[in-house]
């Protein structure tokens, strides 16, 4: 609540809009090439007026929401070889801030849609067109997977044998069986290793340890 | 934690929102009191930079008021009034310059804690390492007030930013100055009390007008609140009863009055202009 440290002039449309930017690249697990991104609501209304697109490509560029180079990020863009193009978009019943960001570079492609909730907080509400939630606040995995019995608890294990709590845990699928995406938010970060037993699962087709990207 | 818990903790508020804070964070006490010093090095820093400069904001429409005050003669013979004004507008006028700012609790009401808070110690001579303490509960009162509602003017109107700004404010005075857990919370509630209805009307949808002399007013508007509960004046609706009321208010607010600069100054001839000029300029 006091804070972040931030270059101005908004914390949800600058600052939370910077973040968005930030899990966005984490996701994709690759300095994007390409993006698309649309904003929805009082993101596309305001969002000029307040330093969003600069605060989402500079996300993209992995600058976090204090850099001095933030107001500069679209200059910042064409040196690093990222495109980019902004579109307006309506999501729905989601939160007024919010954006969809479309990314690839790689080779590796994601789909990310995230609401700025106010004071720099940010909520992903989908990724890859699963719904999830899930704020940036602290270390999160992300796993893809066929949806199988005993799968989480499997998951679970690993990450208590690698002696890191959980905090929260969402699970959504796409039907019975079919693609399945878990998002858990932990305490700790897990360890390298945790990270490359749970890869090995041979249900697992894809996965993220996501730093915080809150500060 | 609500405003109820943090109104019957032990004395001094303060110190119970920290052990709160650091059993839910497993943060050390040490360290979250050096972040916030931290944050507080940086308001300072903030107020210096926009004290010294006239630079314009990104659309001119601001930029010079915080020098412009901080030069001027004080009129009323009351200085902390001034120092509390041209602090905040320091802040917001730099944050209106995209630069680099303290979000309390967001980016749009930045200036009210700092000017409240640090204008107050300035007053006084109090040395930064004595607002670690309130600013952590200012933290706390933001916290408790976000379990109920959105703090963003988007979704709650510009009560929710400058509204929840004035109360965390008020409630940091009110305990540098001594005050009772009671006492800081009934700041806090009367400063929110009022400030229900605010709208968010921003011109051209910049954080500029009305935003940076707003910060002026309600960091004026947190040290009243802390005077009045100082003097054992009480919020009479209970505090976390005006903040549902606030959450309310902001529900039944109408979308064009909810930071979309379609309604209210945004939409008058000359908030029109500038909408104008600057689609055209940026």
């Amino acid at each position: 609540m006091i804070g972040p440290v931030m270059i101005g002039p908004s914390s949800s449309h600058t600052a939370g809009a910077c973040r968005i930017g930030l899990v966005a690249r984490a996701l994709l697990g690759h300095p994007p090439e390409h993006a698309r991104i649309g904003l929805h609501a009082s993101f596309a209304k305001t969002g000029r007026g307040h330093g969003t697109h600069l605060a989402i490509v500079a996300g993209l560029l992995g600058f976090s929401p204090a850099d001095p180079r933030l107001p500069r990020a679209f200059e910042e863009a064409q040196g690093a070889g990222v495109n980019y193009e902004f579109t307006d978009v309506d999501l729905g019943d989601v939160h007024p801030n919010s954006a969809r960001l479309d990314l690839s570079g790689g080779g590796n492609e994601t789909s990310v849609i995230a609401s700025s909730t106010g004071g720099g907080v940010i909520h992903v509400v989908r990724v890859d067109g699963f719904k999830t939630d899930f704020s940036g606040a602290s270390p999160t995995l992300l796993l893809r997977y066929q949806d199988a019995v005993g799968m989480i608890a499997r998951v679970t294990a690993l990450i208590a044998e690698d002696d890191v709590n959980i905090a929260t845990l969402v699970c959504t699928r796409e039907k019975r069986g079919g693609q399945a995406l878990l998002s858990i938010e932990l305490d700790a970060r897990l360890s390298d290793h945790a990270v490359r037993q749970l890869a090995t699962l041979p249900e697992i087709s894809w996965h993220r340890m996501l730093p915080k990207v809150m500060d | 934690m609500n405003l109820d818990d943090i109104m019957n903790a032990p004395a001094p508020a303060s110190q119970w929102v920290l052990s709160e804070d650091c059993r839910e964070n497993g943060l050390s006490e040490h360290d979250v009191r050096e972040l916030m010093l931290g944050r507080i090095r940086e308001m300072r820093d903030s107020i210096e930079r926009g004290l010294k400069t006239q630079a314009k904001s990104v659309t001119g429409m601001v930029g010079w008021n915080a020098q412009g005050l901080w030069d001027a003669p004080d009129v009323l013979g009351a200085p902390l009034v001034k120092r509390v004004q041209a602090y905040a507008m320091a802040v917001n006028e730099e944050n209106a310059r995209m630069g680099r700012i303290v979000a309390a609790p967001t980016a749009g009401s930045a200036g009210t804690i700092p000017g409240a808070l640090l204008g107050v110690a300035d007053h006084l001579g109090l040395p930064d390492e004595r607002l670690v303490m309130p600013m952590i509960l200012a933290a706390g009162i933001g916290k408790a007030i976000s379990r109920q509602m959105y703090i963003s003017g988007a979704a709650g109107g510009c009560q929710a930013e400058i509204g929840s700004s004035a109360a965390m404010a008020a409630a940091a005075v009110t305990e540098l100055l001594g005050g009772s857990p009671r006492a800081c919370v009934h700041a806090a509630s009367l400063a929110l009390m009022n400030t229900i209805g605010l709208v968010c009307d921003p011109v051209g949808g910049y954080v500029e007008v009305p935003c940076v002399s707003r910060n002026a007013f309600y960091a004026v508007h947190a040290v009243s609140a802390a005077q009045l509960a100082l003097a054992q004046l009480e919020s009479f609706i209970p505090p976390d009863e005006v903040v549902t009321a606030m959450a309310q208010v902001g529900r039944m607010m109408p979308l064009e009055l909810k930071e979309t600069a379609e309604g209210g100054l945004a939409q008058t001839p000359t908030g029109l202009r500038v909408m104008h000029d600057m689609e055209r300029k940026v």
